[in-house]
């Protein structure tokens, strides 16, 4: 099992590095990064643009261009943004922030999405079962940024009848924020609360209704019936038995829905003023910037694919026949 | 309740008969029932045709999402032929009106009439959705079957591709190339090239299964040509999953098109999308909701219609299959 889960490893940082060659080549192929400073008025000397074409190693090719950046990036050098910052220096806490929001968003999304499954396919045609199948397709027809926006009016209702505000919707801290420990904590979390909602709500109906159609697979098989035959309590034999051969086809999807995720966060980091690194990336199309985009790019990569190997992983661990190969 | 039990053995004795034609020999319409006797008694079996539709027909909310949907594209250009005003109309008389008689869905800062505005980024994002949906599902029946009948490098060239473009999302590279953009149309096929690769693996996983039946392995050895074996035996075997698989990627690309546009990624002006009005309201969002409230319903009813029709055409074409098994590209 350890070599077949070390190859697609291979596979996958192999996809990772092509993935970020496409996304950098086509970015230096459509940017004009010296296009705001040429925009100017008045016009900036031709010295300085000169400058700045150097400092961006304009003139190169972009093969070496890209060899370059990449060579600087597997030691830590991200490369300079066009207004002349380094890269480096905004990634590490735009990083942490951005993982925040999808590590949450991962593990709520998949817990809630799968009890939701489970619970619907056991109660099957009940009033409960029919709620949440509408509720998730209703969710999965509404797009994040609106659910986003619809959010902050109902945050805005919540606090005008809380008299107080308890939900915050801009920024993941209050700016100039003083207080002790637990108050920052608690501060971090009131500004937490909507986006994670946000961005759940999506992955809790998109597991949800897989789930739901993989227990019901699961829920008319003989080797259920069989373990409740055996004696097992039915309880014990759809946890035991059921869920787990349930949850196989949901390893394989969870891949897929990292990748609606990360879309996601996008949109919600920008509705709520989080800097994290889909906001960076939408700022930095903007400003046509080539560095920070391909570095977005090859940090969505590594997690889409390491969500990919992990789904691997996932998959050996729920299904032994995967295990013998 | 009774009627819909006698419906269900209808079309059991119907599917007994009918299906057949198209499931055991695995060829459409090559015309093996007799359609005049059944044994026992049993009406003339349904055509298959008549009986998807009488299947799609029966799941309510299918119909209500087709209804829907008609609905919407009519609207959608018919709505500002019966306006009074157009699309670069200003009324200097009401600026940010909330909805009256007089402008049925309010205007914005300018004095722009948002009924019009919003019917106008109705056509593209149904235009857009529908365009992407077809060419998706013809390019993933194209590479898909291609690459399962043929096999060896091309088969392995395919699922590298598909595995590359999987770990890109679309918003981050067609965010890369929206710089360039002059015309919505060049929406329509990167859209539709990021739309294909989960549907072209179901095509090929079923290709794969097929390229073995009976019937293929007859008209290989008859001397059919690949290709005209891939369009006439290997394709309409997968009709269904393919129709199905179409409605879906309309909903997905009206829901891509329209986030993108919300980035200023997409549908660039003069031209305009639900996805741009939404997100031209954002900024007075809270204390205007008209500006952004009508584009965001029509953008939730329509994908939700979409969706329903796709339900229901599952339903119609994939009896066997349990609601929402399929897998979703």
């Amino acid at each position: 099992m350890i070599r077949f889960l070390l190859r697609r490893l291979a596979n996958y940082v192999a996809l990772a590095f092509v993935a970020t060659f496409l996304a950098y080549c086509l970015a230096a192929l459509t940017f004009t990064p010296l296009g705001s400073l040429q925009g100017r008025n008045p016009p900036p000397p031709p010295e300085v643009i000169e400058r700045r074409r150097q400092a961006l190693d304009l003139d190169e090719p972009i093969l070496v261009r890209f060899y370059n950046w990449f060579t600087g990036a597997l030691q830590g050098d991200f490369g300079e943004t066009v207004t002349g910052q380094q890269v480096t220096d905004e990634l590490i806490s735009r990083m942490g922030v951005s993982l925040r929001l999808l590590l949450i968003g991962t593990l709520i999304g998949v817990t809630l999405g799968v009890i939701l499954g489970v619970v619907s396919a056991i109660r099957q045609y009940k009033p409960s079962d029919y709620v949440s199948t509408f509720l998730s397709f209703l969710i999965l027809s509404t797009p994040v940024f609106l659910l986003a926006l619809l959010l902050q009016f109902a945050a805005i209702r919540f606090n005008d009848a809380a008299g107080t505000t308890l939900l915050y919707f801009t920024g993941e801290t209050t700016a100039g924020f003083q207080g002790g420990f637990w108050a920052a904590l608690l501060d971090r979390l009131q500004h937490l609360i909507l986006p994670t909602i946000a961005i759940a709500l999506t992955q809790i109906a998109y597991y949800s209704r897989y789930q739901r159609s993989a227990m019901l697979d699961v829920l008319g098989s003989d080797f259920l019936r069989t373990a409740q035959a055996k004696g097992l309590t039915r309880r014990r034999a759809l946890f035991k038995h059921g869920l787990r051969t349930a949850l196989i086809p949901m390893a394989t999807l969870f891949a897929f829905g990292f990748g609606l995720l990360v879309t996601g966060a996008v949109f919600v980091e920008r509705i709520f003023a989080w800097y994290g690194m889909g906001d960076w990336y939408v700022r930095a199309v903007a400003i046509e910037d080539v560095n920070i985009v391909a570095t977005v790019v090859l940090f969505t990569a590594v997690l889409v694919l390491l969500s990919g190997w992990l789904s691997d992983v996932l998959y050996a661990v729920l299904d032994p026949r995967i295990r013998i190969r | 309740m009774t009627t819909r039990a006698k419906d269900a053995e209808d079309d059991r004795a119907a599917e007994d008969t009918a299906v057949p034609a198209t499931t055991a020999t695995g060829e459409v319409g090559s015309g093996t029932v007799d359609p005049v006797e059944a044994p026992g008694g049993v009406p003339a079996p349904l055509s298959r045709r008549r009986l998807v539709l009488r299947r799609f027909l029966r799941h309510k909310l299918g119909v209500i999402g087709l209804v829907v949907l008609v609905g919407l594209f009519v609207v959608a250009y018919l709505g500002p032929v019966i306006s009074p005003w157009t699309y670069t109309d200003q009324d200097v008389t009401s600026y940010l009106e909330p909805p009256s008689a007089e402008h049925w869905f309010g205007t914005t800062q300018i004095g722009e009439d948002v009924f019009v505005r919003t019917m106008r980024g109705l056509q593209k994002s149904l235009l857009i959705g529908l365009l992407v949906g077809l060419i998706s599902t013809a390019l993933a029946t194209v590479v898909g079957a291609t690459a399962a009948y043929f096999g060896g490098l091309t088969d392995r060239a395919l699922i590298w591709i598909v595995d590359l473009m999987l770990a890109l999302p679309a918003l981050l590279v067609i965010g890369i190339l929206s710089p360039a953009f002059d015309s919505w149309l060049i929406l329509v096929p990167l859209l539709a090239a990021f739309s294909w690769l989960l549907a072209a693996r179901i095509v090929r996983g079923m290709t794969l299964s097929l390229r073995e039946r009976e019937f293929v392995q007859a008209a290989k050895f008859a001397g059919v040509p690949a290709w005209r074996i891939i369009v006439r035996h290997i394709v309409p075997n997968m009709a269904s999953l393919l129709i199905i698989d179409a409605t879906v990627t309309v909903g997905l690309a009206i829901l891509a098109e329209t986030g993108l546009s919300y980035l200023g990624f997409g549908v660039q002006p003069p031209d305009t999308s639900l996805g741009t009005l939404i997100s031209d309201g954002t900024s007075s969002a809270l204390t205007s909701p008209w500006l952004f409230m009508f584009a965001g319903g029509l953008l939730v009813l329509a994908v939700l219609a979409v969706n329903f029709v796709g339900d229901g055409l599952r339903d119609a074409l994939d009896p066997s299959s349990q609601r929402g098994r399929k897998e979703k590209p």
